[in-house]
């Protein structure tokens, strides 16, 4: 790696090496391939417990584990994915691309950015060493409803303070995301100049920094109701078990779309590059964007229907929940209209690219049909539920991340990766998870709950076929982990521009990026503008 | 980058900390927010202060038929029950009925009951004046007690509610239990 420029007061040119330098390092690119690195291990730890919970229900009865203990896997596998896979994996690529797209030197603040990272590995090893305590890891599913969460052992403790830090760590990263964008454009990089991901990300550091503080003060609460005697959430002392579901899903709504939104900035990227075609209704992508940022702090309670709630209120939260479909549809119809007639070639970021609009919409659909209220009543807690978010956040969020990797890993390894074994991932991956998780909608809708090791004989043909799919579709991430390792050891040198139909700044540097890039800001007009994207 | 960057970083910054640290208050104001909706809508049950007033001449083509209810809290060793399962009254006039407390333990045990009222609606028009549940009570070892209720519905009770249920949860208050079991009541 070079150093560009010997100017700059901050940068270490003596950099310390081995692991001190990753310890201490405040630079962007380096910090962002931390994050990165890390959700690719949770990634995995998270799959291994995924695979032990589809070797319990590969048939009915109790096989492989105590029903206590798959619990514990339902509970840890969400937990994991969501903050240790799912939420670092899109930080990690802002920290590696954001700077890069607006023409920045680096985050705004590199020594709070080195902070939020290294907060992370704690955080987990402390979430993680509860499966080795005697009163055993969480066992109430992730949303850690009480009654049921508090009565578990004290190592719950440990639970509600990795949540913290998680927490922590997620507010650190939005203000610096945040405080970048606002304050380290290059000059002429107007808002409506700026890159479509930079767009998704400036409004997910927002929602990050609305809810993460709700959720901290939800999990404070059940840990005083726990050890501090308080009663928030204790009828026998005056409080309500029901408020506590209200102001978890007040963080828990948005939270979801803070794991969707930085995928549509990163779809809206690829599609464009690869249908060398500007991105079809720039604006009204924006302005999508807003709003479902907006709804979502305006339909939490659709997550629990089934508490009961009065006409008026059903009906509000029904008829809030079904409009996301508007601004949704127009980023799909959008993202269909980038392909219209585009010279659209078939690599295995835009292979990632269309399965994500195609399998994120069966799942948008299916969250409409959750919507309905009296539909609901028959739907909640099934397996319906878990098809439908593991549509939106597997074939979503991380296809998208998947998509985001081939789509930069030239950019950050100077190599091209092997082309023919991505494509291999893809399809291998593709088939399997719509193995994994399409059947799951018929056993929901048959009425096989969720959050159980065990069943009733008539729903075993599909979680066998189900649970097939979901190995297959864990042996294919571990393919996936050879073509990144043999990416970042060699392959054919890439162009700084990688991709023929690549605009923007990032593929303005060369490949791989330097470690300081942008050192003088570069100007920004028209003939880099990223909705300039016609063919070469 | 010109000299007021970091200027301007730190304003970004320091806003947007105030904006998460009023975010953490803001889930906690949630609680009393909380409360206010429901006494005010009647969600969940939550029996408000009585205001309505009782008339002398009630409307008397019109009954509504209350059922009563009682729950036992599963760490509480205790049997608790209505005297009656439903009675009809008139809106607008008080009536009187009871539950019954029997401790089966052979210790002294501390409760208190949490009453609801269903539907939500009908909460708001529902009035106890007199109710065991304003009181924690203490029952000595294999100690039975009466307990009344006194309760009238407000005659502006929506006419298509026709049937109300009072129902009860009762729990072991762990902190009184264990308080009269050191010092004595």
């Amino acid at each position: 790696m070079t150093t560009q420029t010997a100017h700059a007061d901050d940068h270490h040119h003596e950099a310390p090496k081995g692991l001190a330098r990753w310890l201490f390092t405040t630079n962007h690119k380096e910090i962002g391939s931390l994050y990165l690195i890390f959700s690719l291990a949770m990634f995995l730890v998270g799959g291994a417990m995924a695979m032990i919970i589809r070797a319990e229900l590969f048939s009915p009865g109790l096989q492989l584990v105590n029903p206590e203990f798959f619990n514990q896997m339902t509970t840890m596998h969400a937990l994991v994915m969501i903050f240790g896979a799912v939420m670092p994996a899109f930080v990690g690529l802002a920290n590696w691309m954001v700077p890069m797209m607006i023409g920045a030197p680096d985050m705004a603040l590199p020594r709070m950015n080195n902070w939020s990272f290294w907060i992370l590995p704690f955080a987990f090893l402390m979430l993680l060493s509860t499966l080795f305590m005697p009163s055993g890891a969480p066992a109430s599913g992730w949303t850690l409803y009480p009654p049921l969460s508090l009565q578990g052992g004290n190592s719950f403790a440990f639970v509600i303070f990795a949540i913290h830090l998680m927490g922590i760590s997620s507010i650190m990263g939005a203000i610096n995301i945040i405080a970048t964008i606002l304050n380290m454009r290059a000059p002429g990089m107007t808002l409506l100049r700026m890159p479509l991901f930079v767009w998704t990300w400036l409004i997910t550091a927002f929602l990050l920094i609305a809810v993460m503080p709700v959720l901290a003060g939800a999990v404070t609460m059940l840990l005083t109701d726990r050890f501090f005697d308080t009663s928030f959430f204790n009828a026998a002392g005056g409080g309500d078990p029901v408020m506590y579901q209200h102001i978890f899903w007040f963080f828990g709504h948005p939270e979801v779309y803070i794991m969707i939104l930085p995928a549509f900035g990163i779809i809206s990227e690829i599609i464009p590059t690869f249908s060398r075609k500007p991105l079809f209704g720039y604006t009204a992508m924006v302005y999508a964007t807003a709003s479902i940022a907006f709804l979502s702090f305006i339909v939490w309670a659709h997550h629990m229907f089934t508490v009961g709630m009065p006409l008026g209120a059903s009906l509000f939260f029904m008829y809030a929940t079904m409009i996301i479909a508007v601004p949704t549809g127009i980023k799909v119809f959008n993202w269909v209209s980038t392909m219209w007639r585009g010279s659209m070639t078939f690599e295995t970021p835009m292979l990632f690219a269309i399965a994500f609009v195609i399998l994120f919409t069966i799942g948008g659909l299916s969250g409409v049909m959750l919507a309905i209220v009296p539909a609901d009543f028959q739907y909640h807690d099934t397996y319906f539920v878990v098809a439908h978010f593991h549509y939106v956040l597997v074939t979503g969020a991380v296809f998208a991340i998947m998509a985001a990797a081939y789509y930069w890993l030239p950019k950050w390894t100077g190599h091209m990766y092997d082309e023919r074994l991505g494509k291999i991932h893809f399809w291998w991956s593709t088939i399997s998870v719509n193995v994994l998780f399409f059947p799951q909608h018929y056993l929901g809708l048959a009425g096989m709950p969720r959050r159980i090791p065990d069943y009733a004989v008539q729903f075993a043909e599909f979680n066998m076929i189900s649970s097939i799919g979901g190995f297959a579709f864990g042996l294919a991430q571990l393919l996936f982990v050879y073509i990144v390792i043999k990416c970042v050891r060699g392959g054919e040198k890439a162009t700084a521009q990688v991709w023929e139909g690549a605009r923007g700044l990032e593929w303005t540097v060369p490949s791989p990026a330097p470690l300081h890039t942008f050192d003088t800001p570069p100007l920004v007009d028209d003939s880099l503008e990223h909705k300039d994207r016609l063919p070469s | 980058m010109s000299n007021d960057a970091p200027q301007s970083t730190t304003r970004t910054v320091a806003k947007l900390a105030l904006l998460a640290v009023g975010m953490f208050g803001f889930g906690y104001a949630l609680v009393p927010l909380y409360d206010k909706f429901c006494e005010v809508t009647g969600l969940g049950g939550r029996t408000g202060d009585a205001v309505a007033e009782i008339v002398d001449a009630p409307d008397s083509d019109r009954t509504v038929q209350v059922h009563f209810d009682s729950n036992v809290n599963s760490a509480l060793d205790w049997e608790f029950k209505p005297v009656e399962k439903f009675m009809d009254v008139q809106p607008g006039r008080m009536y009187e009925t009871t539950y019954i407390a029997h401790n089966r333990t052979n210790q002294t045990i501390v409760a208190a009951a949490v009453p609801s009222v269903a539907p939500g609606q009908a909460s708001l028009y529902f009035n106890k004046t007199e109710c065991f549940c304003f009181e924690k009570q203490l029952l000595g070892p294999g100690e039975s007690r009466e307990m009344p209720v006194r309760f009238f519905v407000d005659d502006h009770l929506p006419g298509k509610i026709d049937l109300i249920t009072l129902s009860y949860i009762i729990y072991k208050n762990e902190d009184e239990t264990e308080r009269v079991a050191a010092v004595g009541p």
